[in-house]
C-alpha cells in the first residue's frame, strides 16, 4: 500500500513541478504590512485579469524579503526601507529600484496614555517621553522596514535604545500584526504603518498617539531581482509586475484601495521612469 | 477568505478558499506520512531485528530526533532548496512539494522510533521460533511489520498529528502563499497577525475536528481489522 501511495505521490510531485514551471507565475517577496493590510488581495486579481500572471506573495519583513531576493528565491521584491533597497541594487542583486507608493507610520499607544503623548505631532518628543517615563514600548526587532524606521527615529531623538533598553523596551522579533497584538496585551506603545493599523481588527484599548509628523513618512519601492545574478528569475513576467505597479493604471488601483473609507496607500511613482 | 466572516460561516457556505486550505493541509501532511513511512517503517523494523555496534547510539539519536524543532527542519530544507542552495535548480522552494519534504523529514524519526519499539517487543516473542525456522532477514522484517500493523497505525497517527499541527516548517519552506501553499496552521498564524482572533480560533477548531476525524477513522480501521484477524 505504501509503495502505491509513494508512486502516486511521486507522480503528483513531478506533475506539480512541471505545471509550476509552465504556468505564468512569479514569486514576490514583500512585507507583512502590504499583506496584512489587504492591499495584495485588492491589487493582484486586477493584475491577473490584465496580464494572466499569477503573483505568489511571500510576506516577510523587509530585511528577510531582501535576503530572499538576494538568494534568488523571489523574482521581485516589494519593500519599504529605501537605504537597504538602494544597497540591494548597488550590490548587483536588483536591476533597478522604482518608488511605488507611500503611507505613514503612526505611534500607537494604550488608551490610558501613560507617557502623555496623545495628539502630539512631534514623534521625537513622544519617544523621549516614553523613554523618560519608562512606559512599555514594543519593538518589531525583526529587521523589517518598520523596525529600521523605528531605530532611525530613536537615533534622531538622541536616544541610544541598545544601551538604554530595559524592561520597558521589548523586542519581539515578529511581524506588524503580532506586534500590535502584543502591544494591546501589554498596554504598550508601538510604531506601526498606518495600513496595517487601519485594517487591524483587534484594536480595542489601543489608539493613535502621534501622527502627522513628516518624519513618519514611509516609502515603498519595487525591484526586479537581477536575472544576471540568478538566471532562474522570470525576468519578463517580473518586469511586467513592476511596470504595472508604476503605470497610471496600477497607481490608480493602489489609490482606490480603501478600508472604511480611508485610503491606505498613496501612489507616488515617478511618471518619467515608466518604460 | 472574506474578512469578518466567522469560521462557522465559512464551513456552512462552503467557502472555496477554506476548502482549498483544508485540502492542501491534508495533502501535504498525508503525503509526508506516506514518504516518512517508506523510510521509517523499515528502518524501525531493522533496528529491532539487527544487532550491530553503534545500534544503541543510533536508537538514542532517532528517539531524540522525535523532538526536532519544526523551525530548524524548515530552515534546513529552505537552505537546501533555495536557488542559492545545493538543490536550488529543482525550483521546489515555496511549493507544496517542499512542504511535504520538510514534514517528511520531521516525522520520519517519530515513525521509525515508534516502529522500533513495537517491533522490538514483538521480536522478543518471535526470535526463537524464527531462528529455528531459518527465516530470511527480509521475510523477518516483513512478518514483524505485518503482524504489528495494527499497533503501527498509532505510529503513523503520531507522525500525522505532528505534521498536521506544525507551522514552523511549512511557513518557512512554503511561504504561506495564498491559494498555493497556505495550510490550516499558516492561515491561523496569518489571521492572528491580522488581529482577526475569532476567525483564527475558528480555523483552529476546524483543524482539531479534522485531526479528530482522522484518528476516529484510524480507530475504526483498526477495530475492524483486528476483528477480522481474530
Amino acid at each position: 500500500m505504501f509503495k502505491q501511495l509513494a508512486l502516486v505521490l511521486g507522480l503528483t510531485m513531478v506533475l506539480q513541478s512541471v505545471s509550476v514551471a509552465q504556468e505564468k507565475s512569479i514569486v514576490v517577496a514583500s512585507t507583512t504590512s502590504t499583506q496584512d493590510s489587504g492591499l495584495f488581495n485588492h491589487l493582484l486579481p486586477l493584475f491577473k485579469t490584465k496580464t494572466g500572471i499569477d503573483v505568489k506573495v511571500i510576506a516577510q519583513g523587509t530585511g528577510q524579503a531582501l535576503d530572499t531576493g538576494r538568494r534568488g528565491d523571489a523574482d521581485v521584491v516589494f519593500v519599504h526601507a529605501q537605504p537597504q533597497e538602494e544597497k540591494f541594487v548597488a550590490d548587483g542583486f536588483g536591476v533597478k529600484r522604482f518608488s511605488v507608493m507611500y503611507n505613514d507610520f503612526v505611534l500607537i499607544g494604550p488608551a490610558a496614555d501613560p507617557a502623555g503623548v496623545r495628539g502630539s505631532k512631534d514623534i521625537l518628543a513622544a519617544l523621549a517621553a516614553i523613554q523618560a517615563k519608562g512606559a512599555p514600548f514594543v519593538s518589531r526587532g525583526d529587521k523589517s522596514g518598520t523596525h529600521a524606521a523605528e531605530l532611525a527615529l530613536w537615533k534622531a531623538a538622541n536616544i541610544d535604545v541598545s544601551a538604554m533598553k530595559g524592561a520597558w523596551y521589548r523586542e519581539i522579533g515578529q511581524g506588524m500584526g503580532a506586534a500590535l497584538n502584543t502591544a494591546k496585551a501589554m498596554g504598550a506603545y508601538v510604531l506601526a504603518d498606518r495600513g496595517t493599523w487601519i485594517s487591524f481588527r483587534n484594536k480595542d484599548g489601543l489608539q493613535i498617539g502621534v501622527e502627522g509628523d513628516k518624519r513618519l513618512f514611509n516609502q515603498y519601492g519595487v525591484i526586479l531581482v537581477s536575472p544576471e545574478k540568478h538566471p532562474s528569475v522570470r525576468k519578463d513576467l517580473g518586469q511586467a509586475f513592476v511596470d504595472y505597479l508604476i503605470s497610471a493604471e496600477g497607481q490608480a488601483a493602489i489609490a482606490a484601495y480603501k478600508i472604511e473609507g480611508q485610503q491606505l496607500f498613496f501612489p507616488n511613482a515617478d511618471p518619467g521612469q515608466r518604460s | 477568505m472574506q474578512d469578518g466572516s466567522t469560521a462557522w460561516e465559512l464551513v456552512v457556505s462552503g467557502d472555496p478558499a477554506l476548502y482549498a486550505i483544508v485540502q492542501l493541509s491534508l495533502f501535504v501532511s498525508l503525503s509526508a506520512v506516506a514518504v516518512a513511512s517508506l523510510v521509517g517503517l523499515p528502518l524501525g523494523g531493522l533496528l529491532a531485528l539487527t544487532r550491530f555496534p553503534g545500534r544503541g547510539a543510533l536508537i538514542v539519536m532517532i528517539n531524540a530526533f522525535m523532538g526536532l524543532p519544526p523551525v530548524v527542519v524548515g530552515l534546513t530544507v529552505y537552505l537546501l532548496l533555495s536557488r542559492s542552495g545545493p538543490l536550488g535548480s529543482w525550483g521546489l522552494l515555496f511549493t507544496p512539494a517542499a512542504m511535504v519534504f520538510a514534514q517528511a523529514l520531521l516525522i520520519t524519526p517519530i515513525i521509525a522510533a515508534l516502529t522500533r519499539q513495537t517491533a522490538d517487543d514483538l521480536w522478543n516473542e518471535y526470535r526463537d521460533e524464527m531462528n529455528a525456522m531459518g527465516v530470511t532477514p527480509a521475510a523477518r522484517l516483513a512478518t514483524l511489520l505485518y503482524d504489528a500493523r495494527f499497533s503501527l497505525i498509532t505510529a503513523l497517527l503520531a507522525g500525522f498529528g505532528r505534521a498536521a499541527a506544525e507551522v514552523g516548517a511549512v511557513m518557512i519552506v512554503g511561504g504561506n502563499i495564498d491559494n498555493f501553499t497556505r495550510t490550516m496552521t499558516t492561515a491561523i498564524a496569518l489571521e492572528t497577525s491580522k488581529g482577526n482572533l475569532p476567525l483564527a480560533m475558528g480555523l483552529g477548531a476546524i483543524l482539531l475536528a479534522l485531526i479528530l476525524a482522522i484518528n476516529a477513522a484510524a480507530w475504526g480501521v483498526r477495530a475492524i481489522g483486528e476483528r477480522q484477524a481474530a
